[in-house]
């Protein structure tokens, strides 16, 4: 991958500011399966968090529970200062500050690409449509596809989706970033690409909450990396920490497994 | 040398497929050689007009040999416009004409805006002021004088034209989880209306439905059946539209929900552009299905264009030459479902071109 797990770990240490989402005590069932179990985690403004863990362990869940893509049962999600509730309107509020990306990227495939950047821009932040499309080949340059801007989703590559997807929710200007394995989806030679941009993205400064399973990410990136099991937290701290000292044999394990692969 | 090696490839590879193509051959030739024979060699192009009307003796010495197209010249005023007043019959006439237009303008993408809905608005209006008449100094003509082309364009127009909204609402309501009751409602609707026959139900709207009426409360029967037909068409392309939106991804309305889009924004910029594409084929088989069941309205005594077309050759003097008659409506339906038919395979065409996965 594009940083393997020995180089040398710039752990990035910025100033970190207020708890932006809080998860205190979160319990969810699909049905009878409890997928998770008394998660509770804090994330600051600007922190970058990888979540890790293998398939099954609610990682994804989890994460989609912070834009409530998912309602949780039991406990307190609070996402920038407003508690997640039935109430339309406030999920509507946080969901323009939360950015997601998906593991198959769920661009509109009806709409050029331009037009997947200025929809929300236009529809939800009500922007004039001019200054939308201005704002979306910006991000379109960020993520290095401008030239793309009229095509369709469907013309593009698996890597080339996943920047407009990003580029996309960028556009709503987030003040945090969810990523649901993004690069899962993609062949091997497409990967760097997309993790090149969320790189990027990571040193400019958002928020962000990553799962994934590209620990060279994690340790260049990340200020956390959390590592679920069978629903719940096990284990939490600094990649450096919990790549070079796991505590747990599940962490062992799961890490073992994840060398092995690559 | 190309339709040669073609031919003996696909038509003469065995003996057993050269004698299919032989038997196939002659059939073909020979029942296309006497529809020739009897609609163009012999028949029948005018007759001499006698003192009490055309004298049709010369159809009748030609009946199974030759077609009698006398038939369609003497009475294709009365299939197209029915017991329309004779006079007035450049109204209707008008009307099939700027119905047609209407398809045309908005069969065009490029006309696909706001300002669409508004021509239709005005071009139902001015039919309706046509066709009824009482103002700018038009007869009055009551429905129950109209008849023929125009009455089924506009009871398959109107009727589609209203059904297809109308069905995406129940197809969303059907599938909406956060209000059981409406959900319920849908089903119900969907489920009963499909549940009976079109003929019960224009039996039902045009007589037994005025008898729960307020006395003096006169329903119109054209516009009885009319709603009668917008009920059983919508039934039926809830389904269609429910069809699609169930084939969406879910990643659709996923990523839709977490851009912050409210539902009515997520459902008309996202989901239906796509839902709906995904289902034209069956939508507009439904369509030509429709436009030719408003046939079915004969039932209730209201004369359109297939009921003026039987009622034409039941004057004495040209009674028996229903075949003719016949041979007519069917290129007139054929004429308006092969059109849409064509129009749709265009439609997906150009749709698909922008969009290959």
């Amino acid at each position: 991958m594009s940083t393997s797990l020995t180089d040398p770990a710039p752990a990035s240490v910025a100033e970190k500011g207020p708890p932006i989402i809080i998860l205190d005590k979160v319990n969810k069932w699909f049905g009878q399966l409890h997928v998770l179990r008394d998660v509770s985690m804090t994330v600051a403004e600007k922190e970058r968090v990888v979540v890790c863990g293998p398939s099954g362990s609610g990682k994804s869940t989890m994460i989609r529970c912070i834009n409530r893509l998912e309602s949780h049962q039991e406990g307190r999600i609070e996402v920038d200062g407003t508690e997640l509730t039935d109430d339309t309107r406030a999920l509507d509020q946080i969901r323009r500050e939360v950015g997601m990306v998906f593991q198959s990227f769920n661009l509109f495939p009806h709409l050029t690409v331009l037009e997947n950047c200025t929809l929300a821009p236009i529809w939800v932040r009500k922007t004039p449509k001019a200054e939308a499309e201005e704002l979306g080949m910006s991000f379109l340059r960020r993520v290095r596809i401008p030239e793309q801007a009229k095509k369709y989703p469907g013309q593009l590559s698996g890597g080339q989706q996943q920047r407009v997807a990003i580029a996309r929710a960028l556009c709503m200007r987030p003040k945090i970033m969810l990523f649901d394995e993004p690069t899962s989806a993609l062949d091997p030679e497409m990967i760097k690409e997309v993790l090149d941009v969320m790189i990027e993205l990571a040193e400019s400064g958002m928020t962000m909450v990553c799962v994934t399973h590209e620990m060279g990410f994690a340790r260049r990136v990340a200020d956390r990396v959390v590592f679920m099991d069978r629903g719940e937290i096990v284990e939490s701290g600094t990649p450096a920490a919990m790549f070079e000292t796991p505590q747990t044999d599940r962490l062992k394990l799961f890490l073992s497994q994840i060398l092995r692969g690559h | 040398m190309q339709a040669v090696l073609w031919a003996r490839a696909n038509l003469f590879r065995s003996w057993w497929s050269t004698a299919v193509t032989l038997v196939l051959i002659y059939l073909i030739v020979r029942g296309a050689w006497s529809f020739i024979d009897w609609a163009f060699i012999n028949a029948v192009w005018s007759v001499p007009q006698g003192p009490n009307g055309p004298n049709t003796a010369v159809c009748h010495a030609a009946q199974g040999i030759g077609a009698c197209w006398a038939v369609v010249k003497e009475k294709y005023r009365f299939i197209l416009f029915a017991f329309y007043p004779y006079a007035e019959q450049w109204r209707p006439a008008t009307c099939i004409v700027l119905l047609i237009l209407l398809y045309i303008v908005s069969a065009r993408r490029q006309f696909w805006r706001k300002e669409l809905a508004l021509l239709w608005i005005m071009t139902l209006v001015v039919i309706g002021i046509l066709m009824w008449g009482g103002a700018f100094g038009l007869t009055y003509v009551p429905q129950y004088q109209w008849g023929g082309l125009p009455l089924t364009l506009i009871l398959a127009t109107i009727g589609l034209a209203a059904a297809f909204p109308l069905s995406i609402l129940v197809a969303l309501g059907r599938r909406s989880t956060g209000l059981p009751a409406v959900r319920l409602l849908c089903v119900v609707y969907v489920e009963l209306i499909r549940g009976v026959p079109l003929i019960s139900l224009l039996f039902m709207a045009t007589t037994m439905f005025p008898l729960f009426m307020p006395n003096g409360a006169d329903i119109d029967k054209v516009l009885s059946a009319q709603v009668a037909i917008i009920l059983f068409a919508a039934a039926y392309l809830a389904e269609v539209v429910r069809a699609g939106l169930q084939s969406l991804p879910r990643g659709q309305n996923e990523a839709a929900d977490a851009l912050g889009l409210s539902y009515w924004r997520k459902t008309g910029l996202i989901i239906l552009p796509q839902a709906l594409r995904l289902v034209i084929p069956p939508l507009v088989n439904t369509f030509i299905g429709f436009f030719k069941d408003t046939s079915l309205v004969l039932i209730v005594g209201i004369f359109d264009l297939l009921k003026a077309g039987t009622t034409a050759v039941a004057d004495p003097p040209w009674q028996g030459f229903g075949n003719e008659i016949y041979v007519l409506l069917a290129v007139i339906y054929f004429a308006f479902c092969y059109a849409m038919s064509r129009y749709s395979r265009g439609l997906e065409r150009d749709l698909d071109r922008a969009r290959r996965r």
